[in-house]
């Protein structure tokens, strides 16, 4: 584009209106009135205005040659990615929903899904999704083994969890609060007890013990902060106070363990598919990121002590892979526990899994203390708030709404890491899935892409509804503070 | 100037609200902060200037321990500031701040900035919170900005807030560090404003600060630091006509040339 030389002051001829004569133009300028507010370009709004910041976006200057083969260059592109979008799409969707089998009426089996050629009745040719082999293998993708008499508690567990996390979500419904309350400290006791059937063999003593511990605990910690404890104790009290309420708690757990609901146990040997999946992210999701909180503020912390701790932690967890740690709790792990001891091989699954995700974690929230403004801390401390107080109210809220992305990137790692734990010989959706392959009685060339299709399509599902609710979050998240 | 406390006791003289005795700070090597001599009474309102990096904004930061001195004795309201963390949240429960950056909570929105440390650390109840809190909004006169978020205010209205939410916390001492540095000429004033009005109203401060037409108006003594020590302090017409120290001299042709 050529430069235009704009001139200070209009000529005189140009005026439109008679100059008052007490204005010199030679000196400067007046302007006598304002210029027009004019309407918009057709580059600027509606259909045209995104055709050209969307489509033509680089297409702006037609002066040129080079500029003109640009632009071809560009449209040619768009029209390609465009017809290879609609021809891989139309092609999935035919093999998943418009070519594909739906029913097997007869009970065919495999036949149901051959061509004329391998001994079917399908056309020659015919190659998409074999519904009825899924519709078969159901029961065993999304529960494994678990007994059919007692599904209902699977159910009931999904259910109940669905309905108390749609209900924090949904903004306008009340009680939100308390309701989340329960979702992380109720339904996982409840979740527990319904799956495995509860009724294990917790001595009262032990109960009674943790009970005792706790309160004693509780104790020391409101000694210390009535004043009867001084110095560097005086903050041992602190901890010792709120280990208390944990022990508590924890013995609170225990003795709900310990009730006999009359439900069936159910050996977590023979829970798979679907549900393992979900209890491990689910469990590994929840439980690593106020670990992940914690290790982040002890790396930070002015205490040399817990600064160590933490970071030799975060180094080892993120300097092994998970698969290591996987194989490392299922075969290393019963050498050094005592005789007969045997810890459930899902659990010792659940704990390798929730520590290696605190420690990655951990480092995306220390990022985003990192990026609070130093000033945030001096203000939180200038008007007196103490540490903990400071952290909950001012540098966490903004820290961890700076890494939402960062967060829900490492929630749907973890989700889709869980697929590890089958290497351990625990059945998850994919572990699943694979073995329904085996069965010969399902045998068509399109068997694996179905089963794979099937898993591949659940993944995507909860992933993406993942990472939706997060840009859901953080524009909610930002509307409230960004101007 | 009255004597500072030489009792170890927590018994609070109502009087001098700080009292500073041969205070040193080092950054690592640089010594920042020099025998520092200072002691101020209820109601006296000092202005602190000097050149950049002569150590005002830190002097009035160890005062509330955001910065920490490592000699001399410190003394607000009549509270050893030590590194008893007990002493230093009764202190920081006194004294208030006001930055250059205003350091506004983005996230929460003007009122409740302001509503935050009367709950949390005077355990105040929340709707008599939320009285003081439109109080003291009112008193800066943005009342009417309580719903906002700090990212839809003006410069200077983010300042008001600022000191509408260190006042919630009902201080003894107000400080201020560099308060209208950061703001447009138009916003100057109505900060300015504002903080002569809490000076006419008998508030305790220590501010430091470029805006020498303020510290005409409103200040006890002007103090005047290079180097981290303090070169000279007096009454403010004696202080401008009539600056004893040459380095005052040329500090003031500086600032008062332009």
């Amino acid at each position: 584009m050529t430069r235009k030389v704009i001139k200070a002051a209009p000529k005189k001829t140009t005026m439109k209106k008679a100059i008052p004569s007490d204005i010199d133009t030679q000196a400067g300028y007046v302007r006598i009135e304002d210029a027009p507010l004019l309407p918009p370009p057709p580059s600027e709004v509606g259909v045209t205005g995104w055709l050209y910041k969307n489509i033509f976006a680089s297409m702006s200057d037609f002066g040129s040659v080079a500029a003109a083969l640009k632009s071809v260059f560009v449209a040619a592109s768009t029209l390609f990615i465009l017809y290879f979008l609609i021809t891989q799409i139309s092609g999935l969707l035919d093999f998943a929903i418009f070519s594909a089998v739906w029913s097997d009426p007869e009970g065919l089996k495999r036949q149901a899904c051959w061509t004329v050629e391998q001994g079917g009745a399908l056309p020659n040719g015919w190659h998409a999704a074999c519904w009825p082999f899924i519709e078969a293998k159901a029961k065993f993708i999304f529960y494994g083994a678990y007994p059919n008499d007692d599904l209902w508690r699977v159910n009931l567990t999904y259910a109940l969890g669905g309905f108390m996390l749609a209900w924090v979500m949904i903004e306008r419904l009340p009680y939100r609060k308390i309701v989340g309350i329960l979702l992380l400290t109720v339904y996982p006791v409840m979740a527990t007890v319904l799956l495995t059937g509860g009724a294990f063999s917790i001595s009262t003593g032990t109960i009674g013990v943790a009970t005792i511990l706790g309160l004693a605990l509780i104790t020391i910690g409101r000694l210390g902060k009535a004043g009867y404890v001084s110095g560097a104790f005086g903050d041992l009290t602190m901890v010792a106070g709120v280990c208390g309420w944990l022990v508590i708690l924890f013995a609170a757990v225990l003795a709900v363990f310990a009730i006999d609901f009359d439900l069936e146990a159910i050996d977590t040997r023979d829970w798979g598919g679907l549900l393992i999946t979900l209890v491990v992210a689910i469990t590994g999701i929840v439980a690593s990121l106020p670990l992940g909180i914690l290790l982040a503020l002890g790396r930070r912390s002015e205490m040399p002590v817990a600064r160590f701790l933490c970071t030799v932690f975060i180094e080892f967890w993120r300097g092994v892979p998970l698969i290591t740690v996987l194989f490392m709790a299922s075969v290393m792990l019963p050498l050094f526990m005592p005789e007969g001891v045997n810890f459930d091989m899902l659990l010792r699954a659940l704990i390798g899994v929730t520590l290696f995700s605190a420690a990655y974690m951990a480092e995306v929230v220390r990022g985003g203390l990192q990026a609070i403004d130093k000033g945030q801390y001096e203000g939180a401390d200038a008007v007196g708030l103490s540490y903990w107080q400071s952290m909950r109210l001012i540098i966490l809220p903004q820290a961890l709404t700076h890494v939402i992305p960062g967060i829900v990137n490492t929630f749907i790692g973890l989700f889709k890491d869980t697929a590890l734990v089958s290497i351990v010989g625990i059945f998850d959706l994919l572990g699943a899935a694979q073995s329904t392959l085996a069965d010969a009685a399902w045998s068509t060339p399109v068997q694996g892409l179905t089963g794979y299709l099937v898993v591949a399509v659940i993944f995507f599902v909860f992933c993406f509804g993942m990472s939706r609710y997060s840009m859901f979050m953080e524009r909610k998240l930002n509307r409230s503070h960004k101007s | 100037m009255a004597q500072p406390q030489n009792t170890a006791e927590q018994s609070i003289d109502q009087k001098t609200i700080v009292s500073m005795r041969n205070v040193n700070k080092w950054f690592g090597q640089f010594h920042v902060l020099r025998d520092i001599n200072l002691s101020v009474d209820k109601g006296e309102r000092i202005v602190v200037c000097g050149p950049s990096g002569s150590g005002k904004s830190t002097l009035i930061r160890c005062l509330n321990r955001l910065e920490k001195h490592q000699d001399g004795d410190i003394f607000v309201h009549g509270i050893e500031l030590n590194n008893d963390v007990k002493n230093i949240d009764e202190i920081r429960r006194e004294v208030g701040m006001v930055f250059q950056h205003f350091n506004l909570f983005p996230h929460l929105s003007i009122l409740e900035n302001c509503m935050l440390a009367p709950i949390w650390v005077r355990k105040t109840p929340r709707a008599e919170a939320e009285e003081i809190a439109m109080h003291f909004l009112t008193r800066v006169k943005i009342p009417e900005q309580a719903s906002k978020y700090p990212g839809q205010l003006s410069g200077g209205q983010q300042q008001r807030v600022a000191i509408a939410r260190a006042l919630c916390m009902q201080p003894q001492l107000m400080l201020f560090d560099e308060p209208t540095s950061a703001l447009d000429p138009e916003m100057i004033k109505e900060v300015l404003d504002t903080m002569v009005e809490l000076a006419d109203d008998g508030m305790t401060m220590i501010c430091v600060t470029h805006e020498m037409g303020f510290a005409r108006r409103v200040a006890d003594r002007v103090i005047f630091m290079d180097e981290g020590q303090i070169v000279e302090q007096n009454e403010p017409e004696a202080f401008f006509n009539n600056p004893q120290s040459d380095r005052t001299k040329l500090f003031l042709s500086q600032i008062l040339g332009h």
